[in-house]
């Protein structure tokens, strides 16, 4: 580039600051805050762009979500449906459904692009929940719950409870023969609940399943009621991430108290706004290509018709797999009943969420751990915590198959009687099994310090002709990558790796001799004043 | 601590996030006493302005070939995408050029940050990270108890208001009431009753001889098949030996037996018959029930049996329920009596 071009880009680039940063800053005094935002800075790991997917599926779902609602009708009155060759769906011509369900066959054969939107929203949702369990996953195999982020933890899973009833709600408004049948098991869970459930079964449907009520109303809640509460404890959860800082992996020259990735602007903001962009294209085409929810072929809803092989969404799969296997008691007494639904239906899932809720907590006991972390633990460091995770994994695994035994049953030429008893001895034995291999699996791991999921670390040992030995291939000496702070032990007496930082601000990790037997070893090493304890 | 009329509070330290920062075994501040000064550990010679290929023309100027291939894609599936729908749209097509539309995009602005932009790995210390010092956490504290001894004074008044907001609280809830009817005997009631028609689904009334042996119909009371809990299976059990049990004698008509088509389980449309076994199964969660035990469960999480409805044949030789069920069809519910 020639000087005078450098000079000329150098005025164009004063001018515009000064036209758009200082009429700005006149007003509102935010040259701190931009400069302070723009330069914010954002760690590297691509476990760590599972969130921004599931936000950008939102973003998804919200634009092509509008689009459907100003074609979708909320009305469960009875219509019969007269489609004309070309437009529409011959073979339901003719038959009687409620002006929901025609509503959707009009969006899906009558208005160009719109059955396109309408399975781009449907994909997007499924992958939405895709990446939020992957998120929740990330979450709790890293600690990144732990102190300070514990709230974030609790946004979290209510961001998760919103999303899944969003969901459920949304696969619903179609009031087609799934969706409905799904609505009736739903209807008979509510009524199971003691004391009030009756009742509340029927302020929520308005009168007896199915009613005329509850499709109108279902739009409402689908349409503004969760949204918003997803859109609220979003930018809560953002703004927490904002302010606290995102965690990072321990690795060489990272500690606790510093922070090392890329800036905002450019390279974060762009990265992710090609992100969000890849995500369109992705869901694009996954709407355009990929045919999901054909409620054309399922047929309108009536009370008294099933298709077999009825399937929800899979993260409502744990669910109905639940209520499945649940055998078959009932209580009676006192002129009252607890009905069955009710303990695979609520009791189950409101286990699973408060100690899903509580962990933060429970985790703080097992490791009585109470100190604040921003360097993440690798899964194989806490092997009781990944152990438990994956044991859940296996339980909701169980769950899930349980939700489709007459299709396995069939596909494994096994009667469905058979299966549904292998799975409910397996929701104990798997969670057992799987949880058992995990704690074996991280102690073998840390053992030989190689990564399930990268390149594998350390370097080439060369002997060099005066008899010394020395590795190529790697500048910090014996280790790669993960040798970093923080990565010793499974840290029993409460002090965490933060205490091997007080001393030492950056890259401490440079050539420490960490050995193997150092990962069994108790956390004697890592009392607060003491030296580091990989002995750099 | 700036007046002297503000007793309390000052001098002593025992709000809640105190007690545990003295506490010398719990270090909760990442193993660093908040009193102190946060370690400063200040990026060290980073430049984060230079871009990835500044000193080699060549490929930069490759590079942005690159990025302009892919916005060139971009380019061209939006057109296609404009001629696709005015043609009159075709979602596989459609599908495609979103996808190459929107990749290259991504794709392009990726490369252009990667290599042409501004940024290089940095590190800097992560600041204060929101712990506030001892002073700030004082003065917090001191704002909010200005308040503390002038409401303490008032015990009356904070305990009126907790009053006020649960009989206000309480009230407010009522409406919930009028979102639905309330439920009564709705859930113990049926359409069926004493000489009812049993009709198929378009409203045709049946003989006995409509229904073949083995064969199974999905049965209504006349001019209600719309009624959400009446749905029944009548089934032609031949001579197969069914058991009744008593209190239902006289309810079946030779093989000929109805049962609600409700689950006792969650509901679903008892629909799978299978002849053979004489077994019906229910789609939703495989409950199956014994026909010839009175639909007892046999297997799976239902654990009530089926209701049976008292058939008979009129004079005109329709069938007809001789009464209506006699107890509540479907599942459970928590004043099921
Ligand atoms: C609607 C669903 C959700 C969205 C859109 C979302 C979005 C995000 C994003 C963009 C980040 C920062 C990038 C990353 O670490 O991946 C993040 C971080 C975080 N999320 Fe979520 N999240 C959701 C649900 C959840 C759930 C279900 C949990 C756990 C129960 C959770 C807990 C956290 C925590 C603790 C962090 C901080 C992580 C750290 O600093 O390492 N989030 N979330
Ligand atoms: S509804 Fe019939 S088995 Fe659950």
């Amino acid at each position: 580039m020639s000087t005078t071009e450098e000079r000329l880009a150098a005025e164009k680039r004063m001018k515009y600051e000064r036209v758009g940063l200082d009429a700005v800053d006149d007003r509102l005094g935010s040259s701190g805050f931009i400069q302070k935002a723009l330069d914010k800075i954002f760690p590297d790991h691509w476990s760590f762009m599972v969130g921004e997917i599931a936000m950008y599926c939102f973003v998804v779902l919200l634009i092509t979500g509008v689009y459907l609602a100003l074609y979708y009708v909320p009305s469960a009155a009875d219509v019969v449906y007269h489609p004309t060759p070309g437009h529409g769906y011959m073979p339901l011509a003719g038959q009687h459904m409620s002006e929901a369900y025609q509503s959707v066959l009009n969006i899906s054969f009558n208005v160009r692009a719109g059955l396109v939107m309408r399975q781009m929203h449907h994909w997007a949702a499924v992958v939405f929940m895709a990446a939020i369990a992957f998120h929740l996953c990330r979450i709790f195999f890293t600690g990144a719950f732990r102190r300070p982020r514990e709230t974030n933890w609790v946004i979290g899973l209510l961001l998760l409870l919103s999303v899944m009833l969003e969901g459920f709600s949304g696969y619903s408004l179609p009031d087609d023969l799934l969706s409905g049948t799904g609505l009736r098991v739903v209807f008979s869970i509510v009524e199971s609940i003691p004391f009030i459930g009756t009742w509340l079964a029927f302020d929520l449907w308005g009168s007896q399943f199915p009613g005329s009520s509850l499709i109108p109303r279902l739009f409402v809640v689908h349409e503004f009621l969760f949204p918003l509460a997803i859109i609220g404890l979003l930018t809560a959860h953002l703004m927490l991430i904002w302010r606290q800082k995102h965690t990072d992996f321990p690795g060489p020259g990272k500690t606790e108290t510093n922070i090392r990735g890329s800036r905002l602007w450019p390279q974060y903001a762009i990265k992710s706004g090609a992100l969000l962009m890849i995500i369109f294209g992705v869901l694009g085409a996954l709407g355009g290509l990929f045919q999901i929810n054909a409620i054309w072929l399922y047929g309108p809803y009536n009370p008294y018709t099933v298709s077999a092989g009825a399937q929800p969404d899979w993260y409502v799969g744990w669910l109905d797999g639940s209520v499945r296997l649940w055998p078959h008691w009932e209580f009676r007494s006192f002129g009252h009943e607890i009905a069955n639904p009710f303990f695979p239906g609520v009791l189950v899932p409101g286990i699973v969420f408060t100690i899903m809720f509580a962990w933060p907590q429970i985790d703080r006991l097992i490791y009585k751990d109470h100190v604040a972390h921003n360097l993440l633990d690798r899964p194989r460091d806490k092997p009781f915590r990944t152990a438990v995770g994956v044991g859940a994994l296996a339980f909701f695994t169980d769950l899930t198959f349980a939700s489709g035994t007459d299709l396995l049953g069939n596909d494994l030429h096994m009667p469905f009687e058979r299966l549904i008893e292998i799975l409910q001895y397996g929701v104990f034995v798997a969670p057992l099994v799987a949880g058992a291999i995990a704690y074996k699996t991280c102690q073998a791991l840390q053992r030989t310090d190689a990564h399930p999921i990268m390149k594998p670390v350390g370097g080439i040992l060369i002997r060099t002709a005066d008899g010394a030995y020395h590795t190529l291939g790697d500048e910090h000496g014996a280790h790669g990558d993960h040798d970093g702070h923080g990565h010793a032990v499974d840290d029993h007496d409460g002090n965490g790796h933060a205490a091997a930082h007080d001393d030492d601000g950056n890259g401490s990790a440079d050539g420490n001799g960490h050995a193997a037997e150092e990962v069994d070893e108790p956390a004697a090493g890592a009392a607060i004043s003491g030296p580091d304890p990989s002995g750099s | 601590m700036t007046t002297t009329d503000r007793p309390t509070a000052s001098g002593d330290h025992s709000y809640a996030g105190y007690d545990e920062d003295d506490d010398p075994k719990v270090k909760l501040h990442y193993g660093i006493d908040p009193h102190d000064p946060w370690p400063d550990d200040v990026p060290r010679g980073q430049d984060d302005s230079r871009w990835r290929f500044q000193d080699n023309p060549r490929l930069a100027r490759r590079a942005e070939l690159k990025i302009a291939f892919c916005w060139t894609l971009t380019m061209l599936s939006g057109i296609a995408l404009a001629i696709v729908y005015c043609v009159g749209g075709q979602p596989q097509v459609e599908g495609t050029m979103l996808f190459v539309g929107f990749v290259g995009l991504g794709v392009g602005l990726i490369l252009w940050a990667r290599d042409l932009l501004p940024g290089t790995e940095v590190t800097a210390s992560r600041g204060t990270h929101n712990i506030s010092d001892a002073a700030k956490r004082e003065a917090a504290v001191e704002a909010f108890n200005r308040t503390v001894d002038p409401i303490a004074r008032r015990p009356f008044l904070l305990r009126m208001l907790g009053l006020v907001g649960g009989v206000f609280g309480v009230a407010a809830l009522f409406p919930i009431a009028s979102l639905g009817d309330r439920p009564h005997r709705t859930l113990y009631k049926t359409a069926w009753g004493p000489g009812v028609r049993l009709v198929d689904q378009d409203n045709n009334p049946l003989k006995p001889a409509d229904i073949a042996v083995n064969g199974i119909l999905t049965v209504f009371p006349e001019n209600n098949i719309e009624s959400p809990q009446s749905s029944t299976v009548l089934i032609n059990l031949g001579d197969a030996p069914f058991d009744v049990r008593p209190g239902t004698v006289g309810w079946n008509i030779g093989g000929l037996v109805a049962f609600s088509k409700i689950c006792t389980h969650a509901g679903c449309p008892v629909g799978l018959y299978n002849a053979q076994t004489h077994q019906l199964v229910c789609p939703c969660h495989q409950s199956t029930f014994d026909v010839l035990k009175g639909c007892n469960p046999v297997f799976g999480p239902a654990s009530r049996s089926l209701p049976q409805l008292p058939l008979a044949v009129n004079n005109a030789g329709y069938l007809i329920s001789s009464e209506g069920y006699q107890q509540p069809v479907g599942p459970g519910f928590w004043n099921r009596a």
